[in-house]
């Protein structure tokens, strides 16, 4: 029974993923005094790259077309691990958040071999600009997450959680600048503006896009998709490790319906803070993007060594 | 003690404890003039506002004083003059190049750490809720001395000579529950005395050598060679 609602949350937390897309694009339009797309404009391209046929380059290897599928297999196994109704699923138990970066990195790396497989300029300079920002965001969010980690005594994400719920309201530096750290490392990885802009198709500035510049049909959806799947993974993670509060603890369906809604409202009030901090800043240049990382890196070594300074006792 | 067990006020000293030593760390990487002095400002006014909030926990009235004069010294007054004699000295568009910036973040961190080493007996012998905050004053204080090492700047210099004292400042309150009133208001005179001395010895150092880059002071003979 567990199982059967783990994998209906994992369901639902991909279904949902496309949506909080369109509710972040709706709010942006809004923000620049556009009209907005329909809120449902995602699904209908989602679902319009589905039915297309993928075009496959001549020179594309196996790679090409095996990607795709572990990309999304990889943000869809890392939706079921993140607690996003209900803590203490029966996949939150298996797997801890060192598993989740592990996740993150193998999507990653597949979609930096596959940008490079064609063989084109644009795939090459995708892939070696994402590695460059992942191999300083890694270690950012790795120190954000052991701040957490040290703190709850516990890499598990349920049982970390428990933790900040039980300990009640207690204002910790090392949370703060973890949180900060967190953000910072969400947008690099997520690929918004100020460090890529994943609305535009501009050859010097494009990082995500480059890579996956030679996909089309269901493969780009699924590329596509995966991405909106971490996009809201981030955005889960962040609110409900910070603030966890509303979260259902057992499986009854009340608690599950005001977790569901509590985790909404969080993921709608996240959705305005992201676009209003994008129309806020512009997009810096390429090789500032290693000194925001390294601020980022910054803010978390701040929230571990806060930690250990001012919070543990001896 | 775990910071669970302590009241708001005290988690809130801890937290912005916590902020001070990331407005050093700022600094650090701060490369235009009026931004290290906006980061200064703001370091003055955490100082202060710990400095009121240990006074409400423990109850000691003078502290109250110690953050009024901080606050109108550390956080108005000194930046509100060095931003002047920005302006006057003409040097508000340059930006400083910072050496080498991932090394001294580095060595900003490694501080840090070391100076809790050191400050861990020390803060055996306390027995306040803020004793935890030692190591933080410590690190400030050599944090202010990393910046004045690795900068050209004469500007720059004063800043991170403030920001020891601000430290300093944070380690009595620390510590000890601030110092005697007298030696109090005594080095916050000299402060704002060697403010003001420093502003005039900037526009010496400038017309003498025509720069505030301190760099060229290492030369002694006044002919181009």
């Amino acid at each position: 029974m567990d199982w059967i609602l783990a994998f209906l949350e994992t369901v639902l937390f991909a279904s949902l993923a496309p949506l909080l897309a369109g509710w972040i694009k709706w709010v942006k339009c809004r923000l620049q005094n556009r009209k907005a797309p329909s809120l449902v404009q995602p699904y209908r391209e989602l679902a319009k790259l589905f039915r297309k046929q993928p075009v496959v380059a001549d020179s594309a290897s196996w790679l090409f077309e095996f990607a795709p599928y572990v990309v999304f297999a990889s943000a869809v196994l890392s939706a079921a691990i993140v607690p996003f109704v209900a803590a203490h699923m029966p996949t939150s138990a298996i797997a801890d958040i060192i598993v989740l970066v592990g996740f993150f990195a193998l999507g990653r790396f597949f979609l930096a071999l596959a940008g490079m497989d064609v063989g084109t300029a644009f795939g090459g300079m995708g892939s070696s600009r994402e590695m460059t920002i992942a191999s300083l965001a890694e270690p950012a969010m790795l120190m954000a997450v052991f701040t957490l980690a040290m703190s709850a005594s516990t890499t598990n994400l349920s049982t970390a959680i428990d933790y900040v719920l039980n300990s009640g309201l207690v204002l910790r530096p090392s949370f703060i600048f973890a949180l900060a750290g967190l953000l910072l490392v969400a947008v690099a990885e997520t690929g918004r503006i100020p460090v890529d802009n994943p609305a535009t198709h501009l050859e010097l500035t494009m990082i995500h896009e480059a890579m996956i510049l030679e996909y089309s049909g269901r493969h780009l959806a699924f590329i596509e998709w995966a991405s909106q799947i971490r996009l809201m993974l981030y955005g889960v993670l962040i609110a409900n490790i910070f603030l966890p509060w509303g979260i259902a603890h057992d499986f009854s369906p009340q608690e599950m319906g005001y977790g569901f809604l509590a985790i909404m409202a969080k993921l709608l009030v996240l959705g305005i803070i992201l676009p209003v901090c994008e129309t806020l800043f512009a997009k810096m240049r390429l090789f500032r993007v290693p000194e925001f990382l390294g601020f980022a890196y910054l803010l978390s070594l701040l929230g571990m060594l806060s930690h250990i300074i001012l919070e543990v006792g001896n | 003690m775990d910071i669970t067990q302590y009241t708001f006020y005290e988690q809130a000293i801890l937290f912005i404890a916590a902020l001070v030593v990331f407005t050093s760390f700022l600094m650090l990487a701060q490369r235009s003039l009026f931004g290290l002095i906006y980061v200064f400002a703001w370091q003055g006014l955490m100082v202060s506002m710990t400095t009121a909030l240990s006074a409400y926990v423990t109850q000691f009235h003078h502290l109250y004083v110690s953050a009024l004069i901080t606050l109108v010294l550390k956080a108005i007054l000194i930046p509100l003059m060095l931003h002047r004699l920005i302006i006057r000295l003409d040097i508000h568009r340059e930006v400083e190049t910072v050496l080498y910036p991932a090394y001294t973040m580095t060595a900003a961190a490694a501080l840090v750490m070391f100076s809790y080493y050191v400050v861990l007996p020390i803060e055996q012998l306390s027995s306040l809720a803020t004793r935890n905050t030692i190591a933080v004053s410590l690190a400030v204080v050599l944090l202010g001395m990393l910046l004045m090492i690795s900068r050209r700047q004469a500007v720059t210099h004063v800043v991170g000579f403030m920001s020891i004292e601000n430290g300093l400042f944070f380690a009595a309150v620390a510590s000890t529950q601030g110092m005697p009133m007298v030696v109090e208001l005594g080095i916050a005179f000299d402060v704002l005395v060697a403010a003001v001395l420093f502003g005039v010895f900037f526009f010496h150092i400038r017309s003498s050598i025509d720069s505030l880059d301190v760099d060229q002071l290492n030369r002694l003979s006044e002919v181009e060679r």
